[in-house]
């Protein structure tokens, strides 16, 4: 199959994305804005010898979903703030047990059923610290139909690498928008797949260190037995007290992502070199800032833009690289400040972070942007 | 900064606009190689409300997905036009459904009964919204027929074809008479009556 041009809606798009990665196994319940994930999947998987599924409710969906992960196949759910949610809890138990999956949240106003129809960023601090206890995450995030396509074949990809469940948050605006998409031949499309082991069933040690602190992952059904439990375990998998198992496991559980940060970290950067207000958006809003910057630039202002596509763990290194530049750090969001918080510690005093907040379920628009960055610079 | 030409399809939820936003990002985009990108509004009912579709179309990379003053505004009743009426910039032009629009607060206006002529003419009122995507294709000017032709083929339920290509060209062929007439009178409204058939 040749690549192929189509006009697609970002949920669309994901969907594409997901199969191209090798996605085979769908679980969800259907929920504005990201019920077009779930349609699109029920009609593309079985095309494509994949299962799709509706569940009774959100808990079951990524429960079914960890499910068809040990079992070996590739596979995700996708929601929306009310679902997500209901997914913490076994978001937490897929990081513990270390099964690799796909979470899409396309965000929509909250909190509760909140504005279901309209856009928002309100969920980038629940995705990070949504599940309970003390873990490392991954969190991608796109702003527009093409990115929403290989955001998600990249959320695959580091899902398996590193035996993790990886998140893509979208919002309303970019999960709904149509945009013309290049479709790749399959082949084109760099495919990861998760670590196996070359060992016979007897000699499998399940939760074993390995120089890059993943573990290679037996699918079940295949003769290598182990156990899987949501409490900390030993390397064999079973559940342990020892402090001499626990420490371990846990630091490799945060190594495995944090010896890999520079290759998960990723962002684009516009007009930065000389700028003297950096604004750092993501999502919907960065396309937004994109045209801020252009605006900004035909009025004297030296403006640049740092767009995030990987959310979490937090691009530390461009931030501070900017910061050491720039007079202003301008931190748009639809929400009440949180990526703009992870700004603040990282500038540590650097540089001046200005926050523009929006949550009245409406895009934050270039001008208001633009004024904002005339009103920091005085 | 790029170019940008701006349209906003708005009247009651139901009345395919959404339907027709697709259909004109298609022709556009694909059929004509523009840069596209068309979003959408809509409440949380599943018919009635207010409902609105939105293009922006360039030659260029669009950064910024939603308009930001309309070249454009399809309004398929009277509360859209009301609303969206001030969206609209300098120098751009209104098309009205006058089967539901009396009133017409806006200086630039193409008054067409898309409605009533579907129904009158066509016999089916369902096919209101393709023949106003005609008209608003041929007065934006920014694709050819044979693009719409063709998306609206792709797009529309088999059996229906006939129908709906009837109505894109009667839709087509009024939009043009109007964009005509606008530009060669320096007129500031064209009134299309059923009679004028």
């Amino acid at each position: 199959m040749a690549k192929v041009e189509k006009l697609l809606q970002g949920n669309e798009a994901v969907v594409e994305g997901a199969i191209a990665a090798g996605c085979r196994f769908y679980a969800g319940y259907p929920i504005t804005p990201s019920t077009e994930i779930a349609e699109r999947m029920a009609w593309r998987l079985p095309q494509v010898g994949g299962i799709f599924i509706q569940m009774e409710d959100e808990l079951a969906s990524i429960a079914a979903v960890i499910g068809a992960s040990l079992a070996g196949a590739k596979a995700m759910t996708a929601t929306s703030g009310p679902g997500f949610s209901l997914m913490q809890e076994n978001i937490g138990f897929a990081c513990e047990a270390e099964v690799p999956c796909v979470v899409v949240d396309v965000m929509r106003g909250g909190p509760s059923t909140g504005l279901p129809t309209m856009p928002s960023q309100g969920d980038v601090m629940q995705a990070r610290w949504g599940t309970h206890g003390d873990h490392p995450v991954i969190v991608l995030s796109a702003s527009s139909v093409p990115e929403c396509f290989w955001m998600t074949v990249r959320a695959f990809n580091l899902s398996e690498k590193y035996r993790t469940p990886v998140i893509l948050l979208l919002d309303e605006v970019v999960g709904h928008m149509r945009e013309k998409v290049v479709l790749p031949d399959p082949k084109d499309v760099e495919v990861v797949d998760r670590p196996r082991p070359t060992m016979p069933p007897e000699w499998y040690i399940p939760y074993a260190d390995t120089p890059s602190g993943v573990p290679p992952m037996a699918p079940f059904g295949e003769g290598y037995r182990y156990h899987v439990t949501g409490l900390i375990h030993d390397v064999r998998g079973f559940p342990t007290s020892r402090p001499d198992e626990i420490g371990p496991f846990m630091e490799r559980l945060f190594r495995k992502i944090s010896a890999n940060f520079p290759e998960i970290h990723l962002s684009e950067e516009f007009e930065t070199s000389d700028a003297e207000v950096v604004v750092i958006a993501y999502g919907c809003v960065a396309r937004s800032a994109k045209r801020a910057v252009k605006e900004a630039r035909e009025r004297g202002i030296k403006a640049g833009l740092l767009k995030l596509l990987t959310l979490w763990p937090f691009e530390r290194p461009a931030v501070e690289r900017l910061a050491e530049k720039a007079k202003v750090l301008l931190v748009p969001e639809m929400n009440m400040g949180q990526i703009s918080r992870e700004v603040k510690r990282v500038n540590q005093g650097r540089s001046r972070v200005v926050t523009l907040n929006k949550v009245d379920g409406t895009l934050i628009t270039p001008g208001e942007i633009v004024e904002k960055m005339e009103e920091a610079l005085g | 900064m790029e170019r940008r030409y701006e349209i906003r399809l708005s009247g009651y939820g139901g009345q395919g606009l959404i339907l027709i936003g697709i259909i004109l990002a298609e022709a556009v985009g694909l059929y004509e190689g523009k840069q596209v990108v068309q979003t959408q509004s809509y409440g949380p009912e599943a018919r009635g409300g207010a409902s609105r579709s939105e293009l922006v179309v360039s030659d260029q990379e669009i950064d910024y997905p939603k308009p930001l003053g309309l070249d454009l505004l399809l309004a398929m009743n009277q509360q859209s036009l009301n609303l969206y009426c001030g969206d609209v910039k300098e120098g751009g032009i209104v098309v009205a459904d006058s089967t539901f629009c009396d009133q017409f607060p806006v200086s630039r206006v193409v008054k067409i009964p898309f409605t009533r002529l579907a129904r009158e003419q066509l016999g089916r009122e369902i096919v209101a919204n393709i023949m106003a995507l005609g008209a608003v294709g041929a007065v934006s000017g920014i694709v050819g027929f044979e693009s719409l032709k063709k998306a609206v083929l792709n797009r529309v339920p088999k059996g229906t074809e006939d129908l709906n290509l009837k109505a894109l060209q009667m839709g087509w062929k009024l939009g043009e008479k109007a964009k005509r007439e606008l530009v060669k009178e320096g007129r500031e409204e064209y009134i299309i009556s059923a009679e004028e058939l």
